[in-house]
């Protein structure tokens, strides 16, 4: 049984560390902060997203593959040579550890899209890596790309958060952004790839709750192009975020509103001009709105979005010290790292906490 | 008097000891099944005259009343029902096509009774809609293919005419002349104080009901009756209705004896004539010409209404769907087989078309599979019966429903099936005054008001036990049924897992 | 002061009202039993012609000629309603030939009959109103 054929409600816990001044930092701390909240894990599965770790590869897409057997990633390299140009491949460096075993085969890619092909496809450039990620994933049995953004990478696998970031030396990264996810799913999928983050270009999102609202958010985003074979929400949250992000050019504040719409009680006491604009998105993305629990933390290049369900049931606090920005489900996973913070919150339900780099890029943001 | 060759189907238990010759019974009675005996004071029956309306049996003050299945027999035949071997009597007295109303009322499989509904427990918290908010609000309505941006940055609204509703439902086409005033008068005071629609059917729109304009729904059909630019321009959205569920493939024929004065000016045809529409639309015999009358329609309505495009649930309705959802229109209407009507052919009423869930789960699916599904907004009916039924019609897809059977009930309706006669005692489905004037509006919306306020209710609860809190995370939210008793073959149509699974 | 007024446009001529007020007259429940073989005394008649029908009961008029017509003071008006003594009736029916609207009956005891708002009998609404089927009959405040 692995994810994808059954859906598996899970229990989470989720943490993540940002710097606005863009200094970067060791993902040490952020396998500290998920060690505190081991118990929100059951030790089936963790896993990392971290921003910044490959600068001298910026400009590539870096592709993270599992594969189940080597014949898998023979056909998977084929595929990937046709349609990219593949400037490094290697293993993804690991420990040897007790708690982590039946590891698949773990590679790294850093690609470009080969010029003739992308043109041929007539695809903005985004889209057309996209459109391999996923067919790489649904065709090539024993191959799953569980990363594929720009300067980013994702790391997971099944077991304790901790004990997994310490098998993929996560120490040994610098980046400006880590977020973290440790599971409690309430059956044994024992599958890799269903771990958590879960990313698609440099989107990333650890969630943690379950969304009530799954089979309407799958069924209409698998309308535009999306194909969802994890059965997990946070397959589906990094569809819509991509969506509405990158197709729909939504900010990301508008983002928010969608997913986590204010109520119509709340939107009618507004202004006309605001209640027109909420209206408006909550009538055309009506299939994007997220009902049920959650609290996520959403990556993207430059950024960190924390949001949770319109009614907060789902526990997410904030912290601040200097530039640094730290989320986490339970607050002692940012005390573990910052003991002195200059404040910390809980933001309400459906609020959205949006970071960036200082002067970073902001584009349709 | 010649011989009748079928027996009466029911008969009238009167208790005697209950009885008090009120003569209630015989005054209510438009059939004149009750009468009263002066001689010994008692009340008489003539069975042979008795629809099963129950409107003496809910006005009866002392209970002394009940219709029953008569119990006479004939010769045992599993083949030969005696509901058959009546019909072929009547057929042969009267040389005529067997008429009957309201909807199919055979036992074929009912979908919605064989899929369950899923409930929230330990892993996410159900809701408790009487502390939190619990959203039914619905717009239904193309929406756009892209976002458009001003020059400052702000979103414009390039959103198609839309329908705002505060529930998912509907009050579905019934025409004036098929119903009361009385009838249409409730539906439009109740759908404006529920903030919903209802809608004219294809008898035009009385100049009293003008008024209730922003919560109507005006049709055209074949028979294009009553319409004209001021009809088109009073409603929230237009229908152009090219089938219906009760009697696919054939027109509308309204005796002339509903004709009374204010159904013709209404209809704008003479009194007491026919009101015949025909099978098709003579200006549609294809999907491009559907495209023009809905380019037509909205052109006179200078593109500020949403265009409804009704259909009956047939076999290739999926393929039909996607074609309407091409040309043009908003929203896709499809009536299920099990529809109402003030009347249609029994023959046809009983066997064409296709149960809603089946249509319903393959038309949405195949508008996501054609990436279109947001092109246009579906509305189902065709027998929705209970809030059960809505939930589990917008999980299967459907962004809202149409309700025309449950809506009479409401107003008093009994399921006689003799609309077409022309005598409801309930005042619902007649044009004789003095029946008519037994339908109060004031009471009659209120009832309506009551029925779908209590559903909303049922309907947030349900929601509530799934952990939804706004019904647009319900749409197309099949993870949430599970079906009873169903091949794999209608589990697959339906896209729904087996219970247990 | 809320009166019973009566909306002949809803009028179905069921004849209900006078059996829901002839059961309310009686101290019983069961309509059957109560009025079982009996012909009845309503206090309000309904009156029909042609294809109009309405119930005609006590207005409880303002200036009412039944009071000032009655001998015994049987017959007072407070707060509106006009009620009956029955001890103090003597059956002299002066009332019944000066009530405009034949509100006042004779019944089976001697003394005089009329509508009273079921104010002895019912705690809110008289039971016509209850019984009417289709809103024909209301008690309500009109100015």
């Amino acid at each position: 049984m692995r994810e994808g054929q059954i859906r598996i409600p899970s229990g989470c816990a989720i943490s993540g560390v940002f710097d606005r001044s863009g200094r970067r930092m060791s993902g040490d701390a952020i396998i500290r902060s998920m060690e505190v909240m081991h118990d929100r894990s059951n030790g089936l599965g963790g896993g990392f997203a971290a921003y910044g770790i490959y600068p001298d590869y910026k400009d590539y897409y870096a592709l993270h593959v599992f594969y189940d057997q080597a014949l898998a990633r023979k056909e998977c390299e084929a595929f990937l040579e046709r349609h990219f140009d593949i400037i490094n491949l290697s293993k993804i460096p690991t420990r040897k550890m007790k708690a982590i075993t039946d590891e698949p085969l773990i590679w790294r890619y850093f690609v470009a899209p080969l010029p003739t092909r992308l043109a041929d496809s007539q695809l903005d450039e985004r889209e057309y890596v996209v459109k391999c990620v996923f067919r790489v994933n649904r065709e090539i049995e024993g191959a799953y790309v569980f990363s594929s953004g720009k300067n980013m990478g994702v790391f997971k696998a099944v077991g304790f958060p901790e004990d997994v970031g310490r098998f993929y030396r996560l120490e040994d990264y610098e980046g400006y952004c880590f977020t973290a996810h440790g599971r409690y799913p309430t059956n044994t999928p024992g599958w890799w790839g269903g771990a958590h983050p879960f990313a698609l270009l440099d989107y990333s999102v650890v969630h943690n709750g379950e969304i009530s609202s799954y089979d309407a958010n799958r069924r209409a985003i698998e309308m535009h192009g999306y194909t969802c074979t994890l059965l997990t929400d946070t397959e589906v949250i990094t569809y819509i975020i991509d969506y509405l992000h990158r197709r729909k050019q939504l900010t990301l504040t508008e983002i928010a509103s969608v997913i986590a719409a204010p109520f119509w009680q709340t939107i009618d006491r507004l202004p006309d001009d605001q209640q027109a604009s909420f209206i408006y998105l909550r009538n055309v993305f009506a299939s994007q709105l997220l009902t049920g629990p959650f609290s996520i933390l959403a990556g993207f290049e430059g950024g960190l979005m924390a949001l949770n369900d319109r009614l907060k049931l789902r526990s997410m606090v904030v912290g601040e010290k200097g530039d640094k920005v730290y989320f986490a489900s339970e607050e002692s996973a940012m005390r573990m790292i910052e003991p002195s913070l200059d404040h910390v919150w809980s933001p309400r339900g459906g609020e959205a906490v949006i970071v960036r780099l200082n002067g970073g890029n902001t584009s349709g943001c | 008097m010649a011989v009748n060759y079928y027996d009466p189907e029911y008969e009238v238990v009167r208790l005697d000891e209950r009885c008090i010759s009120c003569r209630v019974c015989e005054r209510q009675c438009a059939n004149e099944v009750h009468s009263f005996l002066p001689e010994t004071g008692k009340m008489a029956s003539d069975e042979t005259k008795c629809v099963n309306c129950q409107r003496c049996v809910s006005l009866c003050p002392t209970h002394a009343l009940k219709i029953v299945r008569s119990s006479n027999q004939y010769k045992d035949n599993a083949n030969w029902s005696r509901k058959t071997m009546n019909e072929i009597y009547r057929q042969a007295d009267s040389g005529g096509v067997l008429l009957s109303s309201m909807g199919n009322p055979e036992p074929y499989p009912v979908y919605f009774d064989r899929i369950l509904l899923n409930a929230s427990q330990v892993t996410n918290p159900s809701i408790d809609p009487l502390r939190e908010p619990m959203e039914t609000r619905v717009f239904l309505g193309a929406k756009p293919e892209s976002i458009q941006r001003d020059d400052t940055g702000r979103i414009v609204n390039n959103l198609p005419p839309q329908i705002d509703l505060a529930m998912p439902i509907m009050f579905s086409a019934m025409s004036y002349g098929s119903i009361s005033y009385n009838a249409h008068e409730s539906l439009a005071r109740a759908a404006e104080a529920l903030g919903i629609l209802y809608n004219t059917g294809e008898g035009g729109l009385h100049e009293d009901f003008y008024r209730y304009g922003p919560q109507t729904i005006v049709q055209v059909a074949s028979g294009r009756f009553g319409v004209h630019p001021d009809y088109l321009n009073s409603g929230a959205a237009i229908e152009i209705k090219m089938g219906q569920g009760a009697k696919p493939g054939i027109g509308g024929h309204l005796p002339g004896r509903k004709i009374v004065d204010d159904v013709s000016r209404t209809r704008m045809i003479p009194v007491g004539s026919d009101a015949i529409s025909p099978a098709p639309h003579h200006d549609i015999y294809s999907i491009e010409d559907l495209r023009q009358l809905v380019d037509s329609l909205k052109e006179a309505t200078h593109y500020t209404k949403p265009v409804i495009v009704k259909i009956a649930a047939v076999h290739q309705v999926s393929a039909i769907a996607s074609g309407i959802a091409r040309s043009g229109a908003d929203i896709i209407a499809i009536d299920g087989f099990r529809g109402g009507t003030g009347a249609a052919p029994t023959r046809i009423r009983d066997h064409v078309g296709i149960p809603i869930e089946l249509a319903l789960a393959s038309v949405d699916q195949r508008l996501r599979d054609e990436g279109i599904r947001d092109r246009v907004s579906l509305v189902v009916g065709g027998s929705i019966r209970s809030s059960a039924d809505v939930v589990k019609a917008l999980a299967l897809g459907a962004d809202c429903v149409y309700i025309a059977t449950a809506a009479l009930l409401a107003l008093g309706c009994h399921l006689c099936r003799s609309c077409h006669a022309g005598k409801c005692n309930w005042g619902i489905a007649t044009q004789v005054p003095e029946l008519v004037k037994r339908l109060n509006p004031e009471i009659g919306y209120q009832r309506l008001v009551n029925l779908m306020t209590a559903w909303q209710h049922e309907i947030k609860e349900m929601m509530g036990g799934m952990g939804i809190n706004s019904i647009e995370s319900l749409k197309g939210n099949r993870l949430m049924l599970r079906g009873v008793d169903l091949t794999a073959k209608e589990l697959a149509i339906l896209g729904i897992r087996h219970a247990g699974e | 002061m809320k009166r019973v007024y009566v909306n002949e446009q809803w009028c179905l001529a069921c004849h209900l009202c006078e059996y829901y007020c002839a059961l309310a007259g009686t101290s019983q429940t069961d309509m059957a039993r109560a009025l079982k073989g009996i012909t009845i005394r309503p206090n309000l008649r309904l009156e029909e012609k042609g294809g109009i029908s309405f119930a005609v009961s006590c207005r409880h008029c303002e200036d009412p000629v039944c009071v000032k017509s009655c001998i015994t003071g049987a017959l007072t008006i407070k707060d509106g309603l006009i009620a009956i003594d029955r001890d103090l009736c003597i059956g002299c029916y002066t009332c019944i030939l000066t009530c405009p609207y034949g509100a006042v009956s004779p019944s089976t005891d001697g003394a005089v009959q009329k509508c009273e708002l079921c104010v002895q009998t019912e705690a809110g609404t008289p039971a016509c109103v209850r019984g009417c089927p289709n809103g024909a009959i209301v008690f309500e405040e009109r100015g």
